[in-house]
């Protein structure tokens, strides 16, 4: 059974200026113990529907479709509900972690603090003690609960961050962009990690990111967002190997493989920049920047085609490829 | 049929925002008119938003108001009604309370040389006098009115001094840093931590009452908390990355201060300006009422002081105390209205979702 | 040995630089004679670049690269060594830097925050040339600049103000800036890691063609290994404000032979089929820099007996040593490639 199941999501946020369509129709489904890659850059949604899983947005933000978490309906849930599942069923590792510590109380409190929360009836001491066995799973000395956060560097504030994030059992855990500002080694480490956790207590993971490359290593399948909507989705290494959507194949252009000559002094981008929500090009909305545009591109819009197996792609190209193939 | 693939067309896809400006044939100027208009549109922008500013407008409205009645002034009352002897000439009766009143004449009886005085209290020879009459019989309107000129000038002018003090020694710390920066902090927080009164008292009594001393005493108590002000902004301004693309493009220091950090700090320069006018004019006041004014010119301030030395705070005689006090909280609160409403815009944090 | 004996008569060259910065030290306790721990950024540095040569300076974040970037440009006085322009050492105060900085200028890392909001891209192009008051019709010298860097037609944008283009207009504008003075060299920090995935290549094809058209050399300073395949000539690592190796960029990134870079290869998500090494702990900081081979406490040649094995395990715990060479033209700072030689 999916731990998580999101059915047609929709998320227009409230602005001076009307409706911003963040999220523009979005299925995902993570099943037990699958770790699952958004992949997208600025604009595209992803940390929208991070926010959305555990209802973080800001109260006027308009929510339509279904959030399934084992079953149940997030979005309906009442407030009490609501709470429970925050954090021991889900639980998010945020984008920018590194400021998400309260710097004048000490780590180990702080994690006591999630635990306390969700089960009052423990004490102080067993939080602690919990807290540490936390620290220690993330690969950190157990004293280091007594440290304050600018004691630690980036890489250790960011497994004490997990660790937290692991507090309350969840069952799927949601990690928006947890490598994005470490340096190369010690993201390395952190992946490992990650890796090595969801292995352990097998984990559901969603995993956020802008960097195609470090998907391919650590999820089953990715899905690849564009304006609010998925244009491409499969298991991770064909998603990369064989993009079969033109703006896949350019976000992974942007990191390519060291060694392989065909990138050496030739290196590829797209003009432009991801849309502006609040002006999305009609019909595909990756048209103006994609190098493979044709005729009918600008009016209509794709749905997600089959493309191979457990693939789909939203593109027209990957339409009239299949419409071939049945004639 | 594809479409031209994307790097071969111009590199400048229709940027995605509503107003991508007007059409290009209508619109190559000179730089000079580029500026010149951007600066019409800033003002006007700024305009349009202090006019919703409620707090704003109400301290607009009564700053215009004083600042009307200090200028025509001699429409009001002749300057000579400030001074004591034309008072005295003119036999005005002393410390009558507002309204209308008799007017009085020394008579001397001729046969026994009696001075005694003599209400005529005729129609045609009453007068009236809205804040009635002080200590030496002058018209308390009058002051008020000339005492506007006193207070509003030595507040702006005193202003003027702390800004240009204060602002150049906080952006000359925040920019220059290291030894500069301590030296200027530490003179700074020096400043900040004397009582301003006992050293407007010391340095009165060094430099002798006039106004322009007064000024000087002000600006010099005034100037620690603007630079304190001023230096932290440039702080932050001083250490973005385009001030640091106009060193790596050579400019000399002068023009990165001029060009990149003045502009940015205008904003908070000009919101604190505001309210150290406020602050001015109230120091101007205290210190003449402490005796430490001109004892030649008429202040709110002084006014206050003749009336404190007269009794008139015990004696009854509101009509002379309470005027000047009224004037001086007045104007103190539009100007502090009118700072408030300034820093809001400027500094959009401050603003109310 | 100096590492650039092999390249082209250079144009910008660092000859031992060392940039150290002084702690802050409390008052008191300097009155006592405590004296603040030294953070040397850069520490004996020589590195140099030939006329149109693209240069990556590669390390993670505390290495020094980005403080030598800036030496080179003039923004920070070293302590010791000095930068030479084609031959000639130049001097660190304002005024005689002027003319360097025509020669030499730099593109910033975030495009959005390196130009004044309250300036329209037609007057931050045209501060350099006002700044140098270069001769010619300013309108002309800016729409120039804009074209080369790909912002066509260019009068479309002289009355937008940053906020209203693109990111990577943004830095386009930025590269105009640089290049309205006509430079000889750009020192590139960073300059696409603040921008979306999909549009760095772009400006990366930018920076190529400059070099191809105009004959502009580049300094890359990057973390981004990646990148430094895609554009680079030349490779140089840093470490701990040294630059441990440097060679050619097909050679020092597909076989490189000081264990920090093959180690920073491993794991750089974009390398396939290589045992990943993965380092413990962080790079130590620039104020306790280890004796003898600065890299040796997290070498995983020691943590695996390696260099017991060569011999060499002592001389790496107690011999600080210079860059040696590993192959034609490629050197690196480790005591397993002097032993090999």
């Amino acid at each position: 059974m999916s731990i998580l199941e999101i059915k047609d999501l929709r998320i227009a946020y409230s602005t001076q200026a009307g409706p911003v369509p963040a999220v523009r129709g979005v299925d995902l489904d993570v099943a037990r113990g699958e770790v699952v890659g958004l992949a997208g850059e600025s604009g595209c949604g992803k940390s929208t529907i991070a926010g959305a899983i555990l209802r973080l947005l800001p109260k006027e933000t308009k929510v339509e479709g279904q959030i399934l978490i084992e079953g149940e309906n997030i979005l309906d849930m009442s407030w009490g509900e609501l709470r429970t599942v925050r954090w021991a069923e889900a639980s998010i590792i945020f984008q920018g972690a590194l400021h998400g510590l309260n710097p004048v109380r000490r780590v180990g409190d702080q994690i006591a603090e999630a635990i306390l929360i969700h089960d009052s009836k423990k004490s102080e001491k067993e939080a602690l003690s919990r807290a540490n066995e936390l620290i220690e799973q993330v690969k950190l000395p157990a004293r280091r609960a007594n440290d304050y956060p600018h004691e630690l560097s980036g890489g250790q504030k960011q497994r004490i961050m997990i660790a937290m994030a692991l507090a309350c059992d969840p069952k799927i855990v949601i990690a928006d962009e947890p490598t994005t500002a470490l340096d190369v080694m010690v993201q390395a480490q952190v992946l490992n990690l990650l890796k090595d956790l969801q292995r352990d207590l097998g984990l559901s993971l969603i995993f956020i990111t802008h960097d195609l490359s470090v998907l391919v290593d650590v999820c089953d399948k990715i899905a690849v967002m564009y304006a609010g909507r998925i244009v491409e989705e499969g298991p991770a290494e064909a998603v990369f190997e064989t993009p079969r959507h033109p703006y896949t194949k350019a976000l992974g252009a942007a990191f390519p493989e060291i060694g392989d000559l065909t990138y050496r002094m030739a290196p590829t981008g797209l003009g432009g920049d991801p849309p502006d929500p609040m002006l999305i090009p009609s019909g595909c909305s990756f048209h103006p920047r994609c190098p493979s545009a044709f005729a009918d591109c600008p009016g209509n819009e794709p749905s997600l085609y089959p493309a191979g197996d457990n693939r789909r792609s939203a593109c027209l190209l990957v339409d009239q490829e299949n419409r071939k193939a049945t004639t | 049929m594809p479409l031209e693939p994307f790097d071969q067309q111009p590199v400048f896809p229709e940027p995605a925002m509503p107003d991508s400006g007007p059409p290009l044939e209508e619109k190559i100027r000179t730089p000079r008119q580029i500026t010149r208009a951007r600066r019409r549109r800033a003002m006007s922008r700024f305009w349009k938003q202090f006019r919703q500013n409620r707090l704003g407008m109400v301290g607009l409205v009564v700053l215009v108001f004083f600042i009307v009645i200090a200028v025509c002034a001699p429409l009001f009352a002749p300057k000579s009604a400030t001074t004591e002897t034309e008072a005295a000439a003119n036999d005005q009766p002393i410390l009558v309370p507002p309204g209308w009143h008799c007017s009085q004449k020394l008579v001397t009886d001729p046969e026994t040389g009696l001075v005694t005085r003599v209400e005529d209290c005729s129609d045609s020879a009453k007068v009236f006098y809205p804040l009635g009459t002080d200590g030496s019989g002058r018209s308390v309107s009058a002051l008020i009115v000339w005492g506007a000129r006193i207070s509003l000038i030595v507040g702006l002018v005193a202003t003027i001094m702390t800004m240009l003090i204060g602002a150049g020694i906080g952006i000359a710390g925040g920019f220059y840093g290291g030894k500069t920066d301590s030296i200027l902090a530490r003179l700074t927080d020096w400043f900040l931590v004397i009582p301003w009164i006992a050293l407007a008292i010391v340095l009165a009594s060094v430099l002798g009452q006039s106004l322009f001393n007064i000024i000087l005493v002000i600006a010099i108590t005034s100037w620690a908390v603007t630079a304190r002000l001023v230096r932290a902004q440039a702080l932050t301004v001083v250490t973005r990355p385009y001030v640091e693309r106009a060193r790596a493009l050579g400019a000399s220091n002068w023009h990165t201060i001029t060009r990149h950090v003045l502009p940015n700090l205008f904003p908070i320069i000009f919101a604190n300006t505001i309210l150290t006018v406020a602050l001015s004019i109230l120091a101007e006041a205290t210190l003449s009422f402490l005796g430490l004014g001109d004892p030649l010119s008429v202040s709110w301030g002084t006014i206050l002081e003749q009336a404190q030395g007269a009794g008139a705070t015990t004696g009854g005689q509101w009509w002379w105390v309470m005027p000047p006090g009224v004037a001086i909280t007045v104007v103190v609160l539009a100007f502090t209205m009118c700072g408030f409403a300034v820093e809001e815009i400027t500094n959009p944090r401050l603003r109310r979702r | 040995m100096t590492d650039d004996a092999f390249a082209k008569a250079p144009l910008v060259e660092a000859r031992d630089i060392v940039v150290s910065f002084a702690g802050r030290q409390g008052a008191l306790s300097g009155m006592l004679g405590a004296k603040a721990a030294e953070a040397r950024a850069v520490d004996g540095v020589n590195l140099s670049i030939a006329p149109g040569e693209i240069v990556a300076l590669a390390g993670e974040s505390g290495c020094g690269k980005t403080t030598l970037a800036r030496t080179i440009m003039g923004l920070q006085v070293p302590q010791e060594g000095q930068i030479l322009l084609e031959g000639n050492p130049i001097g660190m105060k304002t005024k005689e830097l002027r003319t360097y900085r025509k020669r030499v200028q730099l593109i910033f890392q975030d495009p959005a925050a390196a130009l004044n909001p309250r300036q329209t891209i037609y007057e931050s192009v045209a501060e350099g040339l006002r700044i140098h008051k270069v001769e010619g019709d300013e309108e002309e010298l800016v729409a120039n600049a804009l074209s080369k860097a790909g912002l066509r037609p260019p009068q479309r944008f002289f009355l937008l103000y940053p906020h209203e283009v693109s990111g990577g207009q943004r830095q386009r504008v930025v590269i105009a800036g640089a290049l309205a003075l006509e430079p000889d060299l750009l020192v590139a920090d960073e300059p696409v890691s603040a921008l979306d995935a999909s549009v760095r290549g772009e400006i990366l094809k930018l920076l190529l063609g400059l070099r191809d058209d105009l004959g502009l050399a580049i300094l890359v300073v990057t973390h981004d290994l990646g990148l430094a395949w895609m554009i680079a000539d030349r490779v140089a690592v840093m470490y701990l404000g040294r630059i441990v190796e440097i060679g050619p960029a097909e050679d020092i990134l597909t076989s490189p032979q000081h264990p920090y870079t093959q180690a920073l290869l491993s794991v750089v998500p974009e390398t396939k089929n290589v045992e990943q090494i993965i380092l413990t702990g962080e790079a130590p900081d620039p104020t306790r820099i280890p004796k003898g081979c600065r890299f040796h406490e997290r070498c995983q040649l020691v943590a695996r007996g390696k260099a017991a094995e060569l011999g060499i395990e002592e001389r790496c715990r107690t011999e600080d040593l210079g860059l040696e060479l590993a192959a034609a033209d490629h050197l690196a700072a480790c005591h397993a490639v002097k032993k090999l030689q």
